[in-house]
């Protein structure tokens, strides 16, 4: 189609020591969209996420097969900064994890310890602005010296947001970031997502397909390992290609 | 076919779901079974609930036994200790002199200087120790080195001390030159050994109990495993390792064998940690056994049990407060 690709994925086959938990997978991430991967539990859409930044490296016995990469740089050569890499490709949990730190520490915790800056200021700056972005300033600027973990679920997940969004990466991966939340919580989150779409590339895996319709551009469906459809979004659950696609968005499994 | 399934499921209905297997006569809930494992309950609630408080009676009643021994010493006994004795008169502990001195002050700093040299030298060992089994080790490394530790705790001290007293001391001696073989520096150092084995493993536990969640998130966020383990980790394990330094204090305060073989027991009134040195606890110990039951002597050696009751008691309180505001700053709540 000749548009712009943030991440290619070619060929991907993933293993926890022998066990396969990813089939030959290939998918192309378009910058500035949101994709959406949806699939039952253990079809290996977090696998396929994590493999992105690399989290699974800490995982022992875990070896990925096939091509990662970001902006035409192979994520998984030696050459590749894996600390670098996951500046640039940031993750939000699905357990919202802020750490047992004030609100203001969380989100400068990232700026810290990549050396980004010292000066008090501007990191006051970036606290804010990145609160702002997360659509929580307003909720914790009189708070902000105070333990994180006094805050409301839903804003311990936006301040996890804002954590990630501070060090200024360039893709959000989300793994069911709202589903320990409340509609209400969940449906600031989508807002978020929305706006946050304009300046990130963001994936999204999430278990509730109304989420995934509602917030995403295209959408991968994952069974067993495989990817087994990968389209826009619309058309995914509108006219879906596959029949186990079209078995799983009416729920007749999952 | 369907709906011929469907009706034959709802005829079998009434039959699977009533069951009128309880006596209509008993209320529900309350049949003579019932009754009786709910006598059961109680009874166990009744047992637990005594053994609990037989225990903590016993402590109780404990330093009631030392007090109530230290006691007399408020109306002064027959041959003149009072309650003021240990803290007047030249700072000499002196009790079977013909003018006893009683002045326990030489204690007191005695026991604080090999303590202090105890935790400084043990608590940064043990938590560089614990820090690195829980997030450097490789697991195979960490499968022995922490039984291995914990071994170490399980050593009755008086083998401690016997080693202590027949080589460490002469290597200390010989390392830093000291005249007296016996001193200060020596019995710290053997405490330290006493003590890393109990701050490595509750740190240990501590630093291991913080959850996993943790680390991804600052792993994702570029930080390096150096900086997530000593930036997020490590304070997130600080109420866990503060408990660990607590109980590491109490056993170096109260540990008693290991002074009483290698300190050289004498109660000098100096900061100096090459001279020989006695301890509060190495004194009830060395002295309890020869002294006149019910005279000022043995009254004061009382006292000197209460006293180390008492700082460690302060102690734990004190440390207690200190935990508690740490977890509400850190985790908003107590």
């Amino acid at each position: 189609m000749g548009s712009p690709v943030k991440i290619t994925v070619s060929g991907a086959n993933f293993f926890y020591g022998s066990n396969q938990a990813l089939h030959d997978v290939s998918m192309e991430i378009r910058p500035q969209f949101v994709t959406a991967l949806i699939g039952p539990s253990g079809c290996g859409k977090s696998t396929f996420l994590r493999s992105l930044n690399r989290m699974n490296d800490l995982i022992p016995g875990a070896r990925l097969e096939g091509k990662v990469e970001l902006d035409g740089e192979n994520v998984y050569s030696d050459s590749m900064d894996v600390i670098h890499l996951r500046r640039r490709v940031g993750m939000i949990f699905q357990k919202s994890n802020p750490f047992p730190m004030s609100s203001y520490d969380n989100v400068a915790y990232g700026v810290r310890v990549n050396g980004l800056t010292k000066k008090r200021i501007e990191l006051d700056e970036v606290v804010e602005k990145t609160l702002r972005a997360a659509a929580l300033w307003d909720e914790v600027k009189d708070r902000l010296h105070r333990s994180a973990m006094s805050l409301s679920g839903g804003q311990q997940q936006r301040l996890c947001i804002a954590r990630a969004l501070a060090v200024e990466p360039e893709v959000l991966l989300m793994d069911e970031p709202a589903s320990a939340l409340d509609p209400i919580s969940t449906a600031k989150i989508e807002e978020l997502i929305y706006d946050l779409k304009r300046t990130y590339t963001i994936i999204i895996v999430t278990h509730n397909m109304q989420q995934a319709a509602r917030v995403s551009d295209e959408t991968g469906f994952f069974l067993s390992g495989r990817l087994v459809e990968f389209n826009e979004t619309k058309k995914l659950f509108t006219a879906p290609r596959n029949r186990e696609t079209e078995d799983y968005i009416t729920g007749r499994f999952g | 076919m369907k709906t011929k399934f469907r009706n034959s499921e709802r005829e079998l209905k009434p039959a699977t779901t009533f069951r009128p297997n309880v006596d209509p006569n008993v209320v529900a809930g309350v049949s003579p079974r019932s009754q009786f494992r709910h006598a059961i309950d109680r009874l166990a609630e009744i047992l637990i609930s005594g053994v609990a408080f037989f225990t903590i009676a016993v402590i109780f009643l404990i330093f009631v036994y030392v007090g109530k021994e230290a006691l007399p010493l408020v109306w002064g006994t027959s041959d003149g200790a009072t309650i003021a004795s240990p803290f007047t008169g030249p700072f000499t502990w002196q009790p079977v002199s013909t003018v006893p001195k009683y002045n326990v002050f030489p204690l007191i700093l005695g026991t604080l200087k090999v303590t202090l040299i105890a935790m400084l030298l043990g608590t940064p060992l043990a938590l560089a120790a614990a820090l690195y089994t829980a997030e450097f080790a490789p697991g195979r490394i960490r499968e022995w080195i922490k039984p291995a530790i914990e071994l170490l705790a399980g050593i009755p001290s008086v083998v401690l001390g016997s080693f202590a007293l027949l080589v460490l001391a002469s290597w200390v001696q010989d390392a830093f030159g000291i005249v007296y073989r016996l001193n200060a520096l020596t019995a710290g150092i053997a405490l330290a050994l006493a003590i890393i084995p109990i701050i490595y493993t509750i740190s240990e536990d501590a630093l291991t109990a913080v959850p996993r969640l943790y680390r991804e998130a600052s792993l994702a966020l570029g930080a390096s495993k150096a900086q997530t383990a000593v930036r997020v980790v490590f304070p997130s394990a600080i109420p866990g390792i503060a408990a660990a330094i607590i109980l590491g204090f109490g056993r170096a305060i109260g540990e008693t064998m290991i002074v009483l073989m290698v300190s050289g027991n004498s109660a000098i009134l100096s900061l100096d940690p090459a001279l020989p040195v006695r301890t509060l606890s190495a004194t009830i110990a060395a002295e309890m056994a020869e002294v006149v039951v019910g005279s000022g002597h043995y009254r004061i050696l009382f006292f000197i049990g209460t006293l180390l009751f008492l700082i460690t008691a302060v102690l734990n309180w004190v440390g207690d407060r200190f935990n508690r505001r740490l977890r509400e700053r850190l985790f908003g709540s107590s």
